[in-house]
């Protein structure tokens, strides 16, 4: 019998910015054949908030919290990779005690925004809410020990130009120890649940395959490029603060689909709290941040610092004139431009799986839009 | 550790084989000139070089002139190097887009575009990302309210 | 009888004489029929008994414990709405656990978020698209007034210039304690709403007749 082919008319569909899946309020205009995905276009800027703008008429420290409002899954990261470029920008030299502790809370928000990450990916296999429970519970004793540094769960404002700003308090040490402690018990039981679910690795198998060619070529960065084979961490590759003094490995996939980036999460989960038992033990005692003038007011130049953020790279491009506020604040964002492939990635797949793969680069539009 | 190349060396391989065009070199950048920047580029990926990721991709509004910053890594040497372009003039200000080369830049140049008001030839898809059509000028620019 | 072990408290015997004098009693006392009710049952006690009330009220205490809001997360602050809805803090006590992101069944929008000038019609649209009777509360500061942004030129100073607001939770973002106070606030305005209360209405006559 001569097959007959039965074509569909293209069908397009808006997927956002109001979508449960979206993560935010991203929008992609999809267009199907019957159930296939046969183009997709990404439409930014519903968060866009001008942040780059604003910073303009901010001096060095107020800025501080508009970086909190870009990725605010992982505030303090975008804390950190800020206040370095300006501690880069104005040769500022920071404690070792404050180096400690910075490196202690960007590990700690590491693994929470990796559990959300992979909470929501396995909530968009179909799981509705429940595995995300358990993510959660785990999420709000991370932002209980945040809670006593800086008495915020979600929009920290800890860093600061040469330092951070307080102390812990002595009840914080027990409670991190804990946890640390803790933590890989309740990986494995993650691990258990979902890793070796056959829905799960049916769904996720061999699906959204990005190859390393195209990652490098469209600057792909964090657990998105490494889950595709690529062994490049900012932490080690161009190591910042003190991460040379730890001992830890960066998990690397193989095949680059949706199921190597959740391992890759997942694997460096586990790093992280291998970092912070080091750091635990190696912290000494002093100053926690620098004495610095009240305004800090870098010489003329321009800087770009950038740090391993749990979703990538994030850098930041400063400019100075020499004032108390930057000439040019620039961010890069690295989720955005992981975006860069996902017409590439989703091509040929049905919208169900759309969905995964939109869900498996893990985006945060604070970020994106900015 | 990343070891960023010094400018003077890359500029002086670069005006080598593209006579003509560098407009300046520091300690850091490299400075090319607006119509030399794509064979500049796509030279300092393909030769030995080999810068294969292109990490950032931004612009400054100087008054004067407008600033497209490239900040280049290559993952294969680990070195890195920051590559300037420099347009004068206000009005429709335009550059070779680095698409072809790097897929990296297509979403940030779409932002320069729309934030800065620089256009890039050659690039795919350039329209507005982040503002919507319509939006009275480009914000980021200096001279903006 | 005596169960090995276990010390008697009372005998067979004396249970089988409080059980003969209970007998007695009400042998003694039942001598007369029991009349029927109605000739017991004074009219305070069926008044005491009957609870009257409005449709109305009755149905805003009805609404008042399934005010479903609708998932409408803009930006940070939609994280703390989530971290209210999932295990530590639970919603679901208040009867509000369906957070669904079609607003067609809403009651409620949580405008949790900073909102554009480019979002702003996706609101507006959705906040039409809800059935009435509807609330709405703009969480954190974003959504009240612009808040950190409030300069930019591509946000909406206030939510409330778009649609509008029943109540406001102020924070950056509003930890979910706060949030969860201004739910507490939608529902005291669902239960005290009242319509009728300048209306005339005509009495109803002859209630009191037999
Ligand atoms: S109020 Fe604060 S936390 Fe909430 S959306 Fe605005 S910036 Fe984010």
């Amino acid at each position: 019998m001569e097959a007959t082919e039965t074509r569909t008319e293209p069908f397009v569909i808006n997927l956002g910015p109001h979508h449960p899946s979206t993560h935010g309020v991203f929008r992609m205009r999809v267009t199907f054949d019957g159930e296939v995905v046969v183009d997709v276009e990404p439409m930014f800027g519903y968060l866009h908030r001008g942040i780059e703008k604003l910073a303009e008429g901010r001096t060095y420290t107020q800025i501080i919290p508009l970086t909190d409002r870009l990725d605010y899954l992982a505030s303090m990261t975008n804390n950190w990779g800020y206040v370095m470029a300006v501690e880069k920008l104005a040769g500022v030299p920071v404690p070792e005690r404050a180096e400690y502790l910075r490196v202690i809370v960007g590990e700690m928000m590491r693994i929470s925004s990796h559990l959300l990450a992979t909470g929501f990916l396995i909530n968009e296999l179909g799981a509705f809410f429940t595995p995300l429970m358990y993510m959660y519970r785990e999420r709000e004793k991370i932002l209980d020990l945040f809670d006593m540094l800086c008495g915020q769960r979600l929009t920290y404002n800890y860093m600061r130009v040469g330092g951070v700003s307080h102390d812990p308090p002595p009840e914080f040490w027990p409670a991190v120890k804990r946890f640390v402690r803790e933590m890989p018990g309740y990986i494995d039981e993650y691990e258990g649940l979902v890793t070796t679910n056959e829905i799960v690795l049916a769904r996720t198998k061999d699906v959204g395959v990005l190859s390393k060619e195209l990652a490098i070529n469209a600057s792909a960065s964090g657990p998105f490029l490494r889950a595709t084979g690529v062994d490049w961490d900012l932490r080690r590759d161009d190591t910042y603060s003190i991460y040379d003094r730890f001992k830890f490995d960066i998990p690397v996939g193989t095949n680059g689909d949706v199921f190597d980036r959740y391992m890759c999460r997942i694997q460096e989960m586990r790093q992280c709290c291998r970092i912070i038992e080091q750091a635990l033990q190696q912290i000494p005692r002093g100053e926690f941040r620098a004495r610095l003038p009240h305004l800090v007011r870098p010489p003329a130049g321009e800087v770009y610092g950038h740090i391993e953020a749990p979703r990538g790279e994030l850098g930041f491009y400063l400019v100075s004139d020499n004032s108390i506020a930057p000439y040019r604040f620039h961010v890069r964002p690295s989720t955005m431009i992981n975006l860069t492939t996902l017409r590439d990635l989703t091509i040929g797949w049905k919208l169900a799986d759309l969905i995964v793969i939109f869900g498996s680069i893990d985006v945060v539009l604070g970020e994106i839009d900015r | 550790m990343t070891v960023a190349l010094v400018g003077t060396g890359v500029a002086e391989a670069v005006s080598k084989s593209i006579p003509g065009s560098i407009l300046a070199s520091d300690e850091k950048t490299v400075v090319v000139s607006a119509d030399k920047l794509y064979p500049a580029a796509e030279f300092l990926k393909t030769s030995e070089f080999a810068f294969d990721y292109l990490a950032n991709l931004t612009s400054a509004d100087y008054l004067d002139y407008f600033e497209v910053v490239y900040h280049l890594v290559s993952l294969k040497k680990n070195h890195s190097l920051v590559l300037k372009t420099r347009i004068y003039g206000r009005e429709a200000p335009a550059v070779a887009s680095v698409v072809p080369l790097w897929r990296g830049a297509e979403l940030q140049e779409r932002e320069v575009f729309d934030l800065m008001g620089i256009s890039f030839e050659g690039h795919p898809n350039l329209k507005r990302i982040l503002l919507w059509d319509g939006f009275p000028g480009h914000p980021l620019r200096r001279d903006y309210l | 009888m005596e169960v090995a072990g276990i010390p008697e408290v009372y005998s067979s015997r004396e249970l089988n004489l409080a059980e003969g004098a209970e007998i007695e009693r009400l042998r003694c006392t039942a001598t007369q029929p029991v009349p029927e009710p109605s000739e017991w049952l004074d009219e305070g006690d069926i008044e005491k008994n009957i609870l009257l009330t409005t449709v109305e009220r009755m149905i805003h205490w009805g609404r008042h414990y399934s005010t479903w809001p609708v998932n409408f997360g803009l930006a940070c602050c939609a994280f703390e709405m989530i971290s209210l809805a999932v295990s530590r803090f639970d919603i679901s006590r208040f009867g509000m656990e369906l957070l669904r992101a079609s607003p067609r069944q809403a009651d409620l929008m949580i405008v949790a978020g900073t909102v554009t000038w480019k979002m702003a019609p996706a609101v507006r649209r959705l906040y039409d698209q809800m059935p009435e009777p509807k609330w709405v509360l703009a969480m954190g500061v974003c959504a009240i007034s612009g808040g950190t942004f409030r300069e930019s030129y591509s946000v909406v100073p206030g939510v409330n210039c778009i649609i509008p607001v029943d109540v406001y939770v102020p924070g950056c973002p509003p930890r979910p304690e706060a949030l969860m106070y201004g739910l507490m606030q939608i529902h005291d305005k669902i239960t005290s709403a009242d319509t009728t209360k300048d209306l005339k209405l005509p009495r109803l006559g002859g209630a009191r007749q037999r």
